[in-house]
């Protein structure tokens, strides 16, 4: 499903990626992990086209997207959420979600019907899958972190994604928080048959839902493979899980 | 049906009943107060059309002057120097306005914010050059005055009813494309322009689309100055209207619809009674501004705004608490 090969990202004299390598296939939840610095989030922003790569391979269901801007490779099937909570602050929860609807259905730019009679049952739809319905009209700004981050996939959701790209999705958040959004994070990918690749710096939440593991360090991959394989390889056990 | 789905019932009883009383101030009103307020109609208008663009989409749109400017010139130049009727001038006036919009537009919306408003000012002060150098076409600082209307634009009433009508149709335009998904769009836009592009929203395109919206309407004013002074002179397309209509939709609160509409009758009656007093009167207008600035930063009308958030704020802590209750 998505294919980067020999991707590089450099800022000045800072090299963020230097030659990553990353296979999802469809169904899959697919883990990156390193630590900080290693770059994760570089390689989440080149892949959704926030940054541009220097060198490098990126392809999505065959298809080249190296090229392509952030909004065009979002109507590819890709939808993500962000590090820090990135969310419409001044809209209602409602309309959050509506705008990321309206722009799935290609109803961004009508001009001439009322939003609020448009895409409702889908947001609603949406709303009650991840439990915010009954703060829909709640203004975004106003709600809790966890919220939030949750809301954040809310809006990922409305794009129908085939992949979805999460960002740290419990960076900032209670175990109970954490635990919750893992749950749900799996059922959105058992129930609506979604692709997901995720960062987290939590490991056991890492080996308990993931999939399989794509471990980075200096912009590098070192690995892929399952749980199992990561947690054998002795690379890895001495750079990032402690020898454990 | 229609009615409830686009308007509130609140909103709507107290929109007809304004209309309502504009509808009878000729009946009893002098022609000073009717001349007053059929600027401030233009002013309005002029002001909604900005807001479009700072308070609902977030766009640095610092010398919108210069499009009220350009519809005003080519409506005024094609009544004045034309044998066409002029009519065609108050068709070709929005038109070319948005034209102006829609080709600096191209430009500004490759850079963000700040460097937006600069590229914009620059841009915009081209056309105030062009009106102020073009002796041979525009009669440069001395402008044109006393263009002829039609006839069934000729008494003072006649043109109140006309700025009138076509404003509120302008002004139910604007508010059909606030609350349009479009509008909303923009306003996601407003919010967090990265977030919108990783829903797969063309920032850029919308942004254009909203620059040419509001300088059609921007031209549209801009005729209707015309019809209501017969007059064009360059400093309708100066900088220092844009600051000022800039501040309208400040005193009015940029982030609500109708807002922009109490900062121009604010504006304009402050520059006419105060004006008339002392020539100091933007003295008058720092102050009140600085007071805005601390205890209504979001203009005259955002204190619903802000009512309305804490209202919801509230409900929101109320909820939660249950839900702890209930919990526990």
């Amino acid at each position: 499903m998505l294919l980067v090969e020999d991707l590089h990202k450099s800022f000045e004299d800072f090299t963020a990626v230097d030659g990553a390598n990353l296979q999802v296939r469809q169904g899959e939840l697919v883990a990156v992990i390193g630590p900080n610095g290693a770059g994760k989030t570089t390689l989440f922003n080149l892949i959704t086209g926030h940054l541009k790569a220097d060198r490098g391979r990126i392809r999505f269901l065959d298809r080249e997207i190296n090229r392509m801007a952030a909004h065009e490779i979002c109507r590819q099937g890709i939808a993500r959420s962000f590090q820090i909570a990135n969310i419409f602050h001044r809209l209602s929860v409602f309309r959050n979600v509506q705008v990321s609807v309206l722009s799935q259905k290609k109803l961004s730019r009508s001009l001439f019907r009322p939003a609020q009679t448009l895409v409702v049952e889908e947001t609603r739809r949406i709303l009650e899958s991840v439990g915010l319905l009954g703060k829909q009209l709640d203004i975004a700004g106003s709600l809790s972190h966890g919220d939030k981050r949750i809301l954040e996939i809310a809006i990922a959701l409305g794009n129908e994604p085939q992949l979805l790209i999460l960002d740290e999705p419990t960076a900032g958040m209670s175990p109970e928080e954490t635990a919750s959004t893992m749950e749900l994070v799996k059922r959105l990918a058992r129930d609506q048959g979604l692709t997901i690749l995720f960062c987290e710096h939590d490991m056991d939440v890492v080996f308990d839902v993931a999939t399989h593991i794509m471990v980075m360090q200096h912009g590098r991959t070192l690995i892929q493979g399952t749980p199992e394989e990561v947690r054998r390889n002795a690379t890895v056990q001495d750079a990032y899980l402690g020898g454990a | 049906m229609t009615r409830s789905l686009i308007l509130s019932r609140s909103s709507f009883g107290w929109s007809a009943a304004l209309l309502l009383v504009l509808l009878l101030v000729p009946a009893w009103a002098g022609r000073f107060t009717i001349y007053i307020l059929a600027f401030v109609f233009v002013m309005a208008l002029l002001a909604m059309s900005l807001n479009l663009l700072v308070g609902h989409g977030g766009i640095y749109q610092f010398h919108h002057a210069a499009f009220y400017g350009v519809g005003a010139y080519t409506a005024g130049l094609i009544a004045a120097k034309t044998a066409w009727p002029v009519w065609v001038g108050f068709c070709a006036g929005p038109l070319m306005a948005a034209a102006a919009g829609w080709v600096i537009g191209l430009f500004c919306v490759r850079l963000n914010k700040l460097y937006f408003g600069m590229l914009q000012i620059s841009l915009g002060s081209l056309i105030w050059i062009i009106a102020l150098r073009w002796y041979s076409l525009t009669a440069g600082d001395d402008g044109i005055h006393g263009i002829r209307m039609p006839e069934l634009l000729s008494g003072s009433v006649t043109i109140y009813y006309f700025l009138l009508a076509v404003v509120t149709v302008c002004l139910l335009s604007l508010y059909l494309v606030y609350k349009s998904p479009f509008g909303v769009t923009l306003r996601a836009i407003r919010d967090n322009p990265q977030r919108c592009e990783a829903v797969g929203i063309n920032v850029r395109r919308h942004q254009l689309l909203a620059i040419i919206i509001a300088t059609f309407f921007a031209g549209v004013a801009g005729v209707l100055f015309v019809v209501l002074e017969g007059s064009i002179f360059p400093d309708m397309l100066f900088w220092v209207l844009s600051l000022e209509i800039l501040i309208m939709c400040l005193l009015g609160g940029w982030f609500t619809f109708f807002g922009p509409v109490v900062g121009a009758a604010i504006m304009v009656t402050l520059r006419t009674f105060v004006g008339s007093v002392t020539e100091y009167w933007t003295m008058v207008l720092g102050i009140v501004l600085i007071l805005l600035i601390f205890f209504l930063p979001e203009g005259i009308m955002g204190i619903n705004f802000r009512n309305w958030s804490r209202r919801r704020s509230r409900r929101a802590a109320a909820r939660a608490a249950e839900d702890t209750d209930a919990a526990g």
